[in-house]
């Protein structure tokens, strides 16, 4: 068997045109399908940034909520409701705004703000400079130092600054596991500072954070926040909603699906056209093969392996050149939002092996219905 | 000359149903013997390469019958006949059909590398069967870049290879000038030929006629005269 898989592999590379353009044509659709499926991704995971910043198991919120920018304030029953269910080891509230910072030169910058429970700093984020303990001091607060922290003018521990027209004083400088979505720097402060800073309805909590005594005691606790018209969502369920509302309620899903599905269209028929070309400009060979006494499936595992072999080192190429360019990107980007996966690779490997299997379908069929007697008759 | 190597019984062969209906081979009789060389000559369209397939196992006869060795091969399956192919008979085709993207030595051992016989073993018995030829020296060429009369040669090496007893060769001189026509199947009769194998060979080519120990003549589908060479008789 050996053999012949080297005259196949020969009869291909030597043919170094439709070579090349199998390969690039692979390689396009693989670059594509992985660039577009990771930009969504990095965005998907950079809007559910809060959620694993925060770190909280329950999330309470309005149900018409899909998206931690846009929370809705509740009233503070729904706190005291929560404190109340069984099960529940402990129940906190979190303000989680936006804001304005005006700069040195008077022009504003927005900003999110962060309000964390007073008595327990719930959610609290890991400090690079200065200590927890100072966010109770007079007008504090935390900057996060990620890739927007530069938008604040880069502030060191003790800078103030102005926040909706309130004075600020930054007293440390915190670090989060992922940065988010909307380009703009984060502040940390206690709840009561944030409520009384940052002007807001009747109803001041943005979300219940809740920590059940056992995983057991989550479905009991969501129907108790059901019954007072409230979600009750667990981490996981809450960056599915927000995944869910970006992949199906703003057209960037749609519009994802869209390109990788066009990237394999492409992808497919450049290589199944040329694929096939080259089946069709060697058919008389593999009839004359046939005559010399090669069996049926001796050719089709051999336009097989031809295939294949083309596919993976377009996938190899593909894969590599996405990442090449993601590592530029974020060298030049530091909040580029592209994620890989391996769901991603995975997903790009399939379409590969299908259009590896589609391409060499059609050139199976052709020569297993190749008749070495239409060989011999010229 | 030896025994019967091939027989063939009352073969025939149509193509298509009804009103079109084209009879391509009846009632065709005959055999070929070790060592000897037989032509199929007729007009175009006489049947020749019909016959021809369905001796040698690539065209399955409406009726009749083809022993091979007393073997009979249209009662063999897919898989035991492209063996035989692949070890009993070499085929050289009017059009060669080289492989243009692999080198003349690698288009030889095709038959060997089938067979599965090592890589290295197969080049270099190929360089053999091209020395044999005379084209040792284009081994590392392409195809292409030989002249007609040379691949000729290569399809002949191609054939020879793998050492099959029963050599087919289709109108093997109808691209090449009459001189170099010659010369092939003059090389063929000398080198190729023994007393363990046999050739048949169509052609239309009356000047190599001379080299037939038997010739085969046909019309319209039929077999209508066998001539020996008696010069050849040994
Ligand atoms: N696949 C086919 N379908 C229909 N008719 C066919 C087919 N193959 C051969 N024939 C017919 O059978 C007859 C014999 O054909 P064949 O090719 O054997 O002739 P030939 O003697 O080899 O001719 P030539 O000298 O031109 O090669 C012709 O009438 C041809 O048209
Ligand atoms: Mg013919």
């Amino acid at each position: 068997m050996k053999g012949i898989f080297r005259i196949a592999l020969k009869l291909l590379m030597n043919d170094k045109s439709k070579f090349t353009a199998l390969l690039v044509g692979i390689t396009f659709a693989v670059f594509l399908m992985v660039m577009m499926m990771s930009m969504f991704t990095g965005i998907l995971a950079k809007s559910c940034a809060p959620v694993y910043n925060i770190g909280a198991r329950i999330w309470v919120m309005d149900p018409a909520v899909n998206n931690t920018i846009s929370s809705i304030p509740m009233p503070d029953y729904v706190l005291s409701t929560a404190r109340s269910i069984e099960g529940v080891k402990y129940a906190v509230p979190l303000y989680y705004g936006g804001a304005q910072v005006k700069l040195k030169d008077g022009t504003y910058q927005s900003v999110t703000v962060i309000g964390l429970d007073d008595s327990t700093l719930f959610g609290r984020p890991e400090l690079v400079e200065g200590r927890i303990e100072d966010i109770f001091a007079e007008n504090a607060f935390l900057v996060v130092k990620d890739a927007e922290y530069a938008k604040l003018e880069s502030p060191k521990v003790g800078t103030e600054f102005e926040i909706n027209d309130n004075r600020g004083t930054i007293v440390g400088l915190a670090r989060v596991a992922s940065s988010g979505l909307f380009g703009v720097p984060t502040l940390y402060t206690t709840f009561n500072r944030a409520i009384t800073y940052i002007p807001s309805s009747r109803f001041t909590t943005s979300y219940v954070l809740i920590e059940p005594k056992r995983e057991s005691d989550i479905p009991r606790i969501q129907r108790e926040i059901a019954k007072i018209g409230y979600d009750a969502l667990t981490s996981e369920q809450f960056v599915r909603k927000i995944s869910d509302f970006y992949t199906f309620k703003t057209g960037m899903g749609m519009n994802i699906m869209l390109m990788t599905a066009i990237s394999f269209i492409v992808g497919l028929s450049i290589s199944g056209q040329t694929f096939y070309t080259f089946i069709l400009e060697n058919i008389d060979k593999f009839g004359a093969m046939k005559a010399i006494g090669a069996k049926g499936r001796e050719l089709v595992s051999m336009i097989l392996f031809q295939s294949f072999f083309t596919s993976l080192v377009g996938y190899g190429l593909g894969v590599g050149a996405a990442s090449t360019f993601m590592t530029l990107a974020k060298l030049r980007l530091p909040e580029y939002a592209a994620q890989t996966t391996f769901a991603i690779l995975g997903f790009a490997l399939l379409m590969v092996v299908v259009i590896a299997g589609i391409s060499s379908y059609i050139g199976v069929r052709k020569v297993l219905q190749i008749q070495p007697f239409d060989i011999f008759r010229g | 000359m030896g025994e019967s190597l091939i027989r063939a019984d009352n073969l025939a062969k149509w193509f298509g149903e009804g009103a079109s209906r084209t009879m391509a081979v009846r009632d065709a009789c005959f055999e070929v013997r070790h060592g000897e060389m037989l032509y199929i000559v007729g007009p175009s369209g006489s049947g020749k390469t019909t016959l021809l397939s369905m001796v040698s196992g690539i065209l399955k006869p409406n009726g009749g019958n083809v022993t091979v060795e007393g073997r009979d091969l249209w009662s063999m399956g897919d898989d035991e006949l492209a063996d035989l192919r692949l070890n009993k008979i070499g085929f050289v085709f009017q059009d060669y059909h080289l492989f243009p993207r692999l080198t003349t030595l690698e288009n030889v051992a095709i038959p060997l590398i089938l067979k599965k016989v090592e890589w290295d073993e197969a080049l270099r018995r190929s360089m053999e069967y091209l020395e044999i030829v005379g084209l040792k020296d284009r081994a590392n060429l392409q195809p292409v870049k030989l002249s007609g009369g040379e691949q000729q040669r290569v399809a002949i090496a191609r054939a020879i290879v793998g050492q099959p007893d029963i050599l087919i060769f289709d109108e093997p001189t109808a691209s090449l000038d009459g001189d170099t026509g010659r010369k092939i199947v003059e090389f063929v009769k000398k080198r190729i030929l023994d007393e363990n194998r046999c050739i048949i060979i169509v052609t239309h080519d009356s000047r190599i006629y001379e080299y037939a120990d038997t010739i085969l003549k046909m019309e319209d589908g039929k077999i209508t005269g066998v001539e020996k060479n008696h010069l050849h008789e040994k």
